[in-house]
């Protein structure tokens, strides 16, 4: 019953989807006030109908409603509870549904916030939003609903796929969902203002916080999906290049492009159909990755179903909405008034040249990720682009744009001092170098590489702090104080994001000087390990709630013979599908690893040990952690809250229902 | 610098970042990309010497020998021929005897195949794509094999 509900409930919500596409926008092109307002009134009715959808197939989930093919395929009545959730969008559907539910998050929070909004732009936003909205709840209820029925139902599901068993799981695809599809509505924005001719600074106020939201939770997204592959997939890799971790770092890199360029349209009323494109491309870069994790043309973790139908219906909303949306752009485009030239060497000239690398980085990306599908359709070979690929063409692209991050930061808008600027970072220059030099001598030597990415973080790291620390000093000593808490808190923001990339920057090149050593031990052996010593204290069987295992217990003592810790990888075997995973165990010091796989436990006398000792591993997730948080302050900056006029030229107010 | 003078300086210095890195791609493109081989391309002699590839197909029943140092031989299949594989390492959780398997190395003047990684699967009933298509073309591909064993509507 309340799986029929929900399923009634998604179809209605398509139903509201259709009229949302349909009246507002013809509302806002006619200037018809009353019309366009009842666009946010759609958009709360299609987003309640999708969560009360939601929910139901939640609540299927939970009471473990084998009846339900999707519940059947994907569920098991003795899996966790945490994984009976989280396994609602751990499969096709649902996460189809999870979708279609954020897109019309973004939808309703374009209505609640709508009194700031002019009427047509209201109208025209929230009309394209039900556009792409319709084409989704389309593509779910006719070609992967999530509420078929089963005419037997089973008396047990089939289980959850064991590596998707994971607190990480439960958070990463919702918040890389967040983030993809938070793009649409800055999509919508675009699409709309290209409709209405109208791209001005308060354009780029309107876009900006929701631009700011995708790209925070798509930032925290991939990074934990990074964190989740490094600690789950048991080979301690944290980013492997695969087609579908490209697919999210596509719309990343082009998102950030657009936060850049969206300052420089509200401050200078440049780069403005630049801006435009990058909200097109971005979108459409994430319905791209949607197509290739959705449709199975991908060999992947990520890839549940391959449905050539359900490809085909991903790929034709592909073409319709980026073929659409690009022919709605060269028509449009060159009515946009320019907004001028300025001077290479100011903060506009810098943001361009951040532009121009991420754009160019995410072309790089572009090409390895969809060459090989390009190359197996024309001549039927099949190669694989891999790791050698990005690091030749990606990494090095980005290594210019980290070099100009400080600078970029000191440089004032319209004509900037590059020497001036250029001073106080020597500083920070040299703090770098010393810092690889140091590098080198504890590690004793290194790759030059790895070594000159500590530097470059460290000084990218060093000149976005500098520069709170200049503004915090000029007033004089006794001041410091009432400088620093007058220090806008954009600029905080903008600092802390900044600073994190260079902390990212250290991981990174850090993990060329990781210990890897692989042995088969016996109780009672020892290994050593960077100074540390491991013993296999005993192999055992353990027993879960929907697995079996076998784990290895290891003690890790330091070099003075302390005990710091037991460890316990394990292997496990999910009784839903019979299928093996690895548990790793870990011991962190500082922002450092010790890290620990077993392989094979086949005679249960030897155990094959993978051990790692990974110095500042934790760096790799904490500099995007702290580039969400400056995210989240530049969010929540009240300068940037208050006073964005309200434009009521072209239409009349009318009070909404 | 006049104002034309500035859009040129602008223009040129995207055009050079655009070259520099339509040539990255390039030369990557030329250098760092490995072709996917069955067995029997392999014995086709499809492979020029000394040349890193994607060796694919399915593990060999009862050709899984593992020796000490974690190194560990078999055969890779796909039906009409086969190539024996070495690695050192430990494999991957779903790498079963009789289930398709990707491997990426250089094959070793003997014939046998040096795998540097044998490529784990997350899924029991995943087939990598490209081991289901060669092993079409040999006719040992049934269809259903990798199927949902539910129901479908």
């Amino acid at each position: 019953m309340i799986v029929e509900l929900g399923h009634f409930a998604l179809i209605l919500g398509f139903a509201v989807a259709l009229f949302q596409a349909t009246i507002p926008l013809w509302g806002a092109i006619r200037g018809d006030a009353v019309l366009a307002r009842l666009g946010a009134q759609a958009a709360l009715v299609h987003f309640a109908l999708l969560a009360l959808a939601f929910a139901a197939l939640t609540h299927a989930y939970l009471v473990s409603d084998f009846s339900v093919l999707n519940v059947f395929q994907n569920s098991h009545s003795l899996k966790p509870l945490i994984y009976k959730w989280s396994g609602v969008w751990g499969n096709h559907e649902g996460s189809m549904l999870l979708w279609v539910l954020i897109l019309a998050l973004f939808g309703a929070g374009v209505a609640v916030f709508s009194k700031r909004l002019p009427d047509d732009m209201l109208g025209a936003t929230l009309g394209v939003q039900g556009l792409i909205a319709s084409a989704f709840c389309a593509f779910l209820i006719f070609a992967s609903n999530p509420f078929l029925r089963m005419p037997n139902p089973p008396i047990e599901g089939r289980d959850l796929n064991p590596v998707l068993q994971d607190p990480g799981l439960a958070i990463h695809p919702p918040l890389l969902y967040l983030g993809y599809v938070g793009f649409s509505i800055v999509f919508s924005f675009a699409a709309a203002a290209l409709v209405l001719g109208r791209v001005d600074a308060a354009f780029a106020r309107m876009i900006r916080p929701w631009t700011l939201a995708a790209w925070i939770t798509l930032t925290l997204g991939i990074a934990m999906g990074s964190y989740w592959a490094y600690y789950e997939l048991g080979w301690g890799g944290y980013w492997f290049w695969d087609p579908v971790e490209n697919a999210s770092l596509m719309p990343w890199l082009t998102g950030t492009a657009l936060l850049h360029s969206a300052i420089v349209l509200e401050k200078r009323e440049a780069l403005k159909t630049w801006t435009i494109l990058l909200a097109v491309v971005t979108f459409s870069l994430s319905l791209l990755g949607t197509f290739l994790v959705r449709s199975g043309v991908l060999t992947s973790v990520h890839a549940f179903a391959v449905d050539p139908e359900r490809g085909l219906f991903i790929l034709l909303i592909l073409i319709a909405f980026i073929g659409g949306s690009f022919a709605l752009f060269a028509a449009r485009a060159s009515a946009l008034q320019g907004g001028g030239l300025f001077a290479p060497i100011s903060r506009e000239g810098a943001l361009v040249f951040n532009n121009l690398f991420l754009s160019v980085a995410s072309l790089a990306v572009f090409v390895g990720t969809l060459y090989p599908l390009l190359l197996e359709a024309l001549t039927g070979a099949k190669i694989s682009v891999g790791p050698p690929f990005f690091n030749l063409t990606a990494v090095p692209l980005m290594v210019p744009l980290f070099l100009a991050i400080p600078f970029g930061q000191k440089l004032a808008w319209k004509r900037g001092d590059l020497l001036g600027a250029g001073q106080r970072l020597w500083t920070c220059m040299a703090l770098g170098v010393a810092g690889a030099a140091i590098s080198a001598y504890a590690a004793g030597g290194g790759p030059v590489l790895a070594l000159a990415g500590i530097g470059l973080g460290i000084f990218l790291v060093l000149g976005a702090l500098d520069d709170l620390l200049d503004r915090a000093l000029r007033g004089g000593i006794g001041m410091i104080g009432a400088r620093l808490r007058a220090i806008p808190q954009s600029i905080t923001a903008m600092a802390l994001a900044h600073a994190g990339a260079g902390l990212m920057v250290i991981g990174i090149s850090a993990t060329a000087f990781e210990t890897e050593k692989i042995a088969a031990m016996k109780p009672g052996e020892t290994m050593a390990l960077d100074g540390y010593t491991l013993r296999l204290e005993g192999i055992g069987p353990v027993t879960g709630p929907n697995y079996n295992a076998i784990a290895a217990e290891f003690s890790l003592r330091d070099a003075a013979g302390t005990e710091l810790a037991r460890l316990r990888p394990a292997k496990r075997v999910y009784i839903g599908r019979q299928m093996p995973t690895s548990e790793v165990g870990r011991y962190r010091h500082g922002l450092s690893e010790i890290y620990l796989a077993i392989g094979e436990t086949s005679d249960g006398q030897h155990v094959d040990l993978r051990a790692y000792h990974k110095p500042y591993v934790l760096l790799i997730w904490l500099g995007p952690l702290l580039m969400s948080i400056g995210g989240i302050l530049s969010l929540f900056d009240r300068r940037l809250r208050i006073g964005v006029p309200a434009r009521r030229a072209r239409l009349r107010p009318e009070p909404a229902e | 610098m006049t104002r034309k003078q500035k859009r040129l300086a602008m223009i040129g210095a995207i055009g050079l970042v655009l070259a520099v890195a339509t040539g990255l791609i390039l030369v990557a493109l030329q250098d760092q990309i490995m072709f996917f081989r069955s067995p029997t391309e392999v014995a086709q002699g499809k492979v020029k010497p000394g040349e890193a590839f994607r060796l694919g197909g399915l593990v060999e029943t009862g050709s899984v020998v593992k020796e000490p140092n974690q190194i560990v031989r078999f055969v890779v299949t796909d039906g009409a021929n086969t190539v024996r594989v070495t690695h050192q390492g430990i494999l991957p959780d779903l790498f079963r005897e009789g289930q398709g398997v990707v491997t990426e190395g250089k094959l070793e003047p003997g014939g046998v195949f040096n795998a540097s990684t044998v490529l784990a699967r997350h899924d029991e009933n995943y087939m990598p794509r490209e081991v289901a298509d060669s092993l079409k073309q040999q006719g040992h591909w049934k269809d259903g094999k990798g199927e949902n064993k539910g129901a479908k509507p």
